[in-house]
C-alpha cells in the first residue's frame, strides 16, 4: 500500500520559486503554507506581501493576497482585518519593509493590539535591490552602501526591532527563530503555528522574526551562510523567545 | 423644507459618508479638518459595523483605508495639504490597484506648511494625480454644504462605478461653515451591490490577488491603457459644470467650490452696474468640463478665472479652448479669501479694459 509522505501543501501554488539558491523565502513560503493547511485557515486567510524580494509571494501562496506599498503592511492588514475580523489576516515582511521605512506602521499596529499575525524574514540586508545596507546589518558586514563594512559611528548599530516591538502592551507573542538548519527550521514551523493561534483565539498582536540566509548577497555558498547565522546572525540577533503573553 | 440639518461642512461631509454606507475612516489630526474625524470617531462608535481608527501617520491612514477597501468596505480619510502630500503614495496605489476610495481634502495655504487659512493651492495636486505614475483621480469640488453632502455620497457612487480613488477638494471655509442640509436616505452597506473582487478568504472559489506589481513591460502597457481607457470613460460620463447668469454674458468668470460663491457675490454687484457678467462654476475638476467651457467660447471671448492661488486651474481653462477666447485672472493665494467687492472691482476693470461695453 502506498503512503503520501511529502507533497506540495494545499495552499502553494504549482510556481516554481524564483529564489536564488539557498534563500530562505521558499522554505519559510512552505511552513506557512503547511501552517494554514493544519489549523485550517487556509480559505479564511487574507495575506498581504510586502515590498522587497518577497512582493512575488502572491505568486506562490493560493489564499487571497493584496499588495502593500514598501513598509505598510500592518496598516494596510489593520483595514482588512477590521471589516473582516473572523479572517485570518497576516503581513510577510523583510528587515527594510519592516524596520526602516514601515517602522512606524509595525510599531503602532502592535501597539494597538491588531489581531494579526506578522511574519518578519530577517536576512540583514536589501535583498532585491542588491544588498544595500538594512537597518539590521550586522556591525563590520559588507554591503553595498558600507564599504569596509558597517560602522556604528557612521552607519548606527543595527535595530532590535521585534525586542521593540515587544515593549508595546498589543504585542502578545514576539519569538525570534531561524531557518538554516533542520532544528531550526522545525523549530520556526511551531513558532508560526503559535503565531497564528494566538490570531485565531482573539489575543492580539503576533511576530515570527526569522532569521534568514542570502547567500547571494552575502556573497557566500548556501552551507556558509546557513553557517553564519550561527556564528555571526545569532550573536547580534539571539533566537528567543522575546514575548509570550499567551498564558 | 423637511429634514434639513444646521450642521457645520466638515461634519456634513460626515454624516453624508456615514449614510452612503461608509463603514471605515481612518485619519490624522491636522487643521482646519479635524471635525471631520472628531465627527466619525463618534459616529463609527454609534455603528456595530462602523470602524474609526486614529492612525500613527497619514501615511498609515491611507493604507489602512487600502486595506479596508480590499476587504470590500466603503472606506474614506480626510487630511489637510500637507497631510494629503504624505498620502500620494496611496493614493498612487490605490489608482494602480483600482480600489475605491475617498479622500477628503479640506485646503489650507501652502506650500510647506504654509497656514490654516482657506487656500485652493493644491488644484495641480489633487488634478494631475499628485502620487507617481500615469494616473488620474477623479475630483469633486463642492461649493456650498448642500453639494458637501451631494458630492460626498457621489463619490462613493463614482469610486465604486469605475474602482478609483475620488478627491473631495473642499477649503477650511467650507469645513467650518454652517448650511442647512437636506441629507439623502442612508444606505445600508450589506444592500450594496456585491464586489467581485474583494480579498474575504478563497473559500469555494479560487484565490485572488490585488496587485499593481507588473513586472513584464508588454503587460505593465496593457494595464496603462485599460486605465487610460477607463479614466477616457469617466471624462466622457460626468463632467459637470454649473452656469449662472451666463446666458447673455459678454465676460464669464469661471470658479469652482468657495471662490465661486465669492464670485458671485461680485458678479451680483456688477449685474447691478450693468455689466453682462455670468460664472460657470467646474463642478468636477477631474475630469475638466473641457466641453461645457469650450461651447460657452462660442459667445464669449473673455474669461476670467478666479482662484484663491496664483493661477492653477486657469491652464485647464486654456487647454479647454485651445486659444478661442482670451482667459484673464484673478486670484488671491496664501489663505486669503477674496471679497465679493474685490471680485466686482476685478470684473469692471477687465470688463473696460476689455470694451466690453461697446461691443
Amino acid at each position: 500500500m502506498e503512503e503520501i509522505v511529502f507533497s506540495r501543501p494545499r495552499y502553494m501554488k504549482k510556481t516554481p520559486f524564483h529564489y536564488c539558491p539557498g534563500c530562505g523565502h521558499s522554505i519559510i513560503h512552505r511552513l506557512m503554507a503547511e501552517v494554514l493547511e493544519e489549523l485550517g485557515i487556509g480559505e479564511r486567510a487574507i495575506g498581504v506581501p510586502p515590498a522587497g524580494c518577497a512582493v512575488l509571494a502572491y505568486d506562490y501562496f493560493d489564499v487571497d493576497m493584496g499588495e502593500a506599498p514598501h513598509g505598510r503592511g500592518p496598516a494596510l492588514a489593520t483595514g482588512i482585518k477590521r471589516i473582516l475580523p473572523d479572517r485570518i489576516v497576516f503581513s510577510y515582511q523583510g528587515d527594510g519593509d519592516i524596520a526602516a521605512i514601515g517602522t512606524a506602521e509595525t510599531i503602532h499596529a502592535a501597539n494597538r493590539g491588531e489581531n494579526i499575525t506578522v511574519i518578519f524574514v530577517n536576512n540583514n540586508c536589501y535583498g532585491m535591490t542588491g544588498g544595500q545596507m538594512a537597518p539590521t546589518t550586522l556591525l563590520g558586514q559588507n554591503s553595498t552602501t558600507t564599504p569596509g563594512g558597517r560602522d556604528e559611528g557612521r552607519d548606527g548599530p543595527p535595530i532590535d526591532l521585534s525586542e521593540m516591538i515587544a515593549l508595546t502592551r498589543g504585542a502578545v507573542y514576539i519569538e525570534r527563530t531561524a531557518v538554516n538548519s533542520i532544528r531550526n527550521i522545525r523549530h520556526t514551523k511551531k513558532a508560526i503555528t503559535k503565531a497564528f493561534q494566538v490570531q485565531m483565539r482573539g489575543l492580539g498582536f503576533s511576530l515570527v522574526e526569522i532569521l534568514s540566509p542570502c547567500p547571494t548577497n552575502w556573497k557566500m555558498s548556501p552551507a556558509d551562510a546557513c553557517r553564519w547565522i550561527d556564528e555571526g546572525v545569532t550573536q547580534t540577533f539571539p533566537l528567543k523567545v522575546i514575548k509570550d503573553e499567551t498564558h | 423644507m423637511d429634514n434639513k440639518l444646521l450642521m457645520r461642512g466638515s461634519q456634513v461631509i460626515g454624516e453624508a459618508a456615514i449614510r452612503a454606507g461608509c463603514r471605515f475612516y481612518a485619519g490624522y489630526p491636522i487643521t482646519p479638518q479635524n471635525e471631520l474625524p472628531e465627527f466619525m470617531s463618534g459616529a463609527m462608535a454609534g455603528l456595530k459595523d462602523g470602524t474609526f481608527i486614529q492612525a500613527e501617520s497619514e501615511i498609515a491612514a491611507i493604507n489602512m483605508v487600502i486595506g479596508a477597501s480590499m476587504a470590500g468596505a466603503r472606506a474614506m480619510t480626510s487630511s489637510s495639504s500637507p497631510g494629503i502630500s504624505l498620502k500620494q503614495e496611496g493614493i498612487s496605489f490605490l489608482a494602480a490597484l483600482e480600489l475605491p476610495a475617498i479622500i477628503v481634502n479640506v485646503m489650507r495655504g501652502g506650500p510647506g506648511l504654509g497656514n490654516i487659512a482657506p487656500s485652493q493651492g493644491d488644484y495641480f495636486q489633487a488634478t494631475r494625480g499628485g502620487g507617481h505614475g500615469d494616473y488620474r483621480s477623479i475630483v469633486l469640488a463642492p461649493a456650498h454644504g448642500q453639494e458637501l453632502a451631494d458630492l460626498t455620497r457621489m463619490g462613493f457612487e463614482y469610486a465604486d462605478r469605475y474602482r478609483t480613488p475620488v478627491t473631495i477638494l473642499a477649503d477650511g471655509m467650507m469645513g467650518q461653515m454652517m448650511e442647512p442640509v437636506v441629507f439623502p436616505d442612508p444606505i445600508d452597506p450589506v444592500e450594496l451591490p456585491p464586489k467581485p473582487w474583494v480579498l474575504d478568504g478563497a473559500r469555494g472559489r479560487p484565490s485572488r490577488i490585488i496587485k499593481s506589481l507588473i513586472l513584464d513591460t508588454v503587460e505593465m502597457e496593457e494595464h496603462n491603457w485599460k486605465l487610460a481607457r477607463k479614466y477616457r470613460i469617466i471624462a466622457d460620463e460626468i463632467p459637470r459644470v454649473e452656469t449662472y447668469m451666463t446666458e447673455d454674458a459678454r465676460l464669464v468668470v469661471i470658479a469652482y467650490g468657495t471662490a465661486a460663491r465669492i464670485a458671485r457675490g461680485g458678479i451680483k454687484r456688477a449685474r447691478e452696474t450693468g455689466l453682462k457678467v455670468g460664472l460657470l462654476r467646474p463642478v468636477t475638476l477631474w475630469p475638466f468640463p473641457e466641453r461645457a467651457i469650450m461651447e460657452m467660447s462660442r459667445l464669449v471671448k473673455d474669461f476670467m478665472v478666479l482662484e484663491m492661488n496664483t493661477g492653477q486651474m486657469i491652464d485647464d481653462v486654456r487647454l479647454a479652448l485651445e486659444g478661442r477666447s482670451s482667459v484673464h485672472f484673478y486670484g488671491r493665494p496664501g489663505g486669503i479669501i477674496p471679497t465679493p467687492d474685490e471680485v466686482a472691482k476685478a470684473i469692471s476693470s477687465l470688463y473696460y479694459r476689455q470694451k466690453l461695453r461697446e461691443g
